[in-house]
């Protein structure tokens, strides 16, 4: 049933991904706990951080995201983590955004008149239109279709959670579409590979059962290209310190007071 | 194309699933992850999880359900119950839930719907409406349904949806438990009026049931009894809702779920 590499290598997928460090970005207001669990149940190592270090040097980050776009760069803006990012994204760092964490990425978004988002894509987040039989926020789960050949986002049915999107797969950018109404607006793109795989998903891989969960286990173990094999190793990314943030328990997350999540 | 969804509830008391008709006589369901765990892998496209408790011990034990069945759950988890405030709210999420249901705190003070929507986003922010047949009118209930409030259910629907609530649970008291079928009049009349998504919840037993739910306007068709008893699981009612010409996720690895393009 595995779509993506044969099956013959999935066993060693799921190998791969064992152990791994995944760090989470806290981004106040995002849901950080089934993020986590997602990462948990794939046998990697979920580790939430709002340190700007970490976040410009973790081998691989998630930047998920729910509430509004002012907000969020509202809020990575207050906790000094918009240059970490910018930076980390502009070499390829491995991050995968969720949702928000897609829009983020955009120039701006219609949700948020005047408000700068991350600007690693030249386009503007717009918003879905409602029409007879067609609700926003869309809210359930959708067809997603990709539209390159990919290495992480296949075909099948992702959950979405959103009043926003993109319009158009950005220029330099792999991707994947889903349907609403006329529209094929963005359901995720992705840039580079192995472990410079930047992956970002207007859906929630997290909330999309086994399929979301082979997603991001693919992104976690990346897949380098043919042509990187045998090239030059990555000899200054072993040179990096390490980062600072302490590991979570998975089971001890959420029993933080909500208060210093926030 | 969006599909419609098919949502098991677990309502949950002192750390247990029950059900009961009419929100009364209610009897024991198992455990909440195991249930959870097993509609997920029969084809569960989203859980919702109801804390019924009675006891303030019952209350507490709610987030600690939230996290057992997170640590499970590959789908998403809306929970409600005696959710009163943003700390309650922040509280169930941190737990693991995706979105947060509100009922009798919202009509107590509607305002919570825009402080939630504010805080966590819309698409987090769920109004769960409680509503029984009065003389022509439909009218809200709090409280587990022991509280008839002076409210009516249509314009309470459309209100909500201004305040913020970014979908609303919608279930009829009439036919809660009673497998008799989705209060199609009450359905209609408020999908009529929402352009936020509805789940049609109560009385919900058959293939047909659901279909007529879809048919009246409901994104989404919530059902307890049908999944608990084991009349039915999501998968084979999903495959009947398809045959009747309702979109819905297929949920084994069918062809279109293969097709595309990952190296």
């Amino acid at each position: 049933m595995v779509s993506n590499s044969g099956t013959d290598s999935y066993a060693s997928d799921v190998a791969a991904a064992n152990g791994a460090d995944v760090y989470i970005v806290r981004t106040g207001s995002a849901n950080l706990a089934s993020v986590a669990a997602a990462i948990d149940r794939i046998g990697a190592r979920p580790i939430i951080t709002a340190d700007p270090a970490d976040v410009l040097i973790a081998d691989r980050l998630i930047l998920p995201g729910v509430g509004s776009f002012g907000g969020a760069m509202a809020e990575l803006t207050q906790r000094g983590l918009v240059s970490a990012l910018r930076e980390r994204l502009s070499i390829g760092r491995s991050t995968l955004g969720i949702c928000l964490g897609l829009q983020l990425l955009a120039r701006g978004s219609e949700e948020s008149p005047g408000v700068r988002g991350l600007a690693m894509i030249d386009a503007v987040v717009r918003r879905l239109p409602t029409e007879p039989g067609l609700r926003v926020p869309q809210m359930g789960w959708n067809l997603t279709e990709p539209r390159h050949t990919c290495r992480t986002l296949a075909g099948g049915f992702a959950y979405f959670a959103n009043s926003y999107a993109l319009r158009e797969i950005p220029k330099g950018w792999r991707g994947s579409t889903f349907a609403h109404g006329e529209l094929n607006p963005v359901a995720a793109i992705e840039q580079g590979d192995g472990d410079r795989l930047v992956v970002a998903a207007q859906f929630h891989p997290e909330l999309s059962g086994s399929w979301g969960l082979d997603l991001i286990r693919r992104w976690v173990i990346g897949r380098p290209s043919i042509e990187a094999d045998g090239a030059e190793p990555t000899a200054q990314l072993a040179s990096r310190p390490a980062p600072r943030a302490q590991a979570v328990p998975y089971d001890r997350i959420g029993e933080e007071p909500c208060s210093r999540l926030a | 194309m969006l599909t419609t969804r098919v949502i098991p509830c677990l309502d949950v008391r002192d750390g247990r699933v029950v059900k009961g008709i009419r929100f009364q006589a209610l009897r024991d369901a198992g455990d909440p992850a195991a249930r959870a765990a097993m509609y997920e892998a029969n084809g569960a496209d989203e859980i919702v999880m109801l804390d019924v408790s009675a006891t303030t011990e019952g209350r507490s034990a709610a987030a600690r359900t939230v996290r057992a069945i997170r640590r499970v759950l590959s789908i998403p988890l809306t929970v409600g119950g005696g959710v009163g405030s943003i700390e309650d709210a922040a509280r169930l999420l941190d737990a693991g839930a995706d979105k947060v249901s509100v009922n009798s705190a919202a009509v107590r003070d509607p305002s919570l719907l825009t402080r939630l929507a504010g805080r966590f986003g819309r698409q987090c922010t769920v109004l769960a409406i409680d509503a029984a047949r009065a003389s022509g009118t439909y009218r809200v209930l709090t409280r587990s349904g022991t509280t008839a409030e002076p409210l009516d259910a249509i314009a309470w629907a459309a209100e909500g949806e201004s305040r913020g609530a970014g979908e609303i649970l919608l279930t009829s008291f009439d036919r809660d438990g009673t497998g008799e079928g989705y209060d199609l009049e009450l359905l209609g009349a408020i999908c009529g009026g929402a352009s936020i998504p509805v789940i049609a919840s109560g009385g919900g037993r058959t293939a047909e049931h659901l279909a007529s739910a879809v048919r009246a306007g409901a994104d989404a068709v919530l059902a307890a009894s049908i999944f608990h008893d084991g009349v039915t699981t999501p998968d084979a009612i999903k495959h009947e809702l398809s045959l009747l010409g309702v979109r819905v996720r297929p949920s084994r690895c069918e062809p279109v779920n293969c097709v595309g393009g990952v190296s």
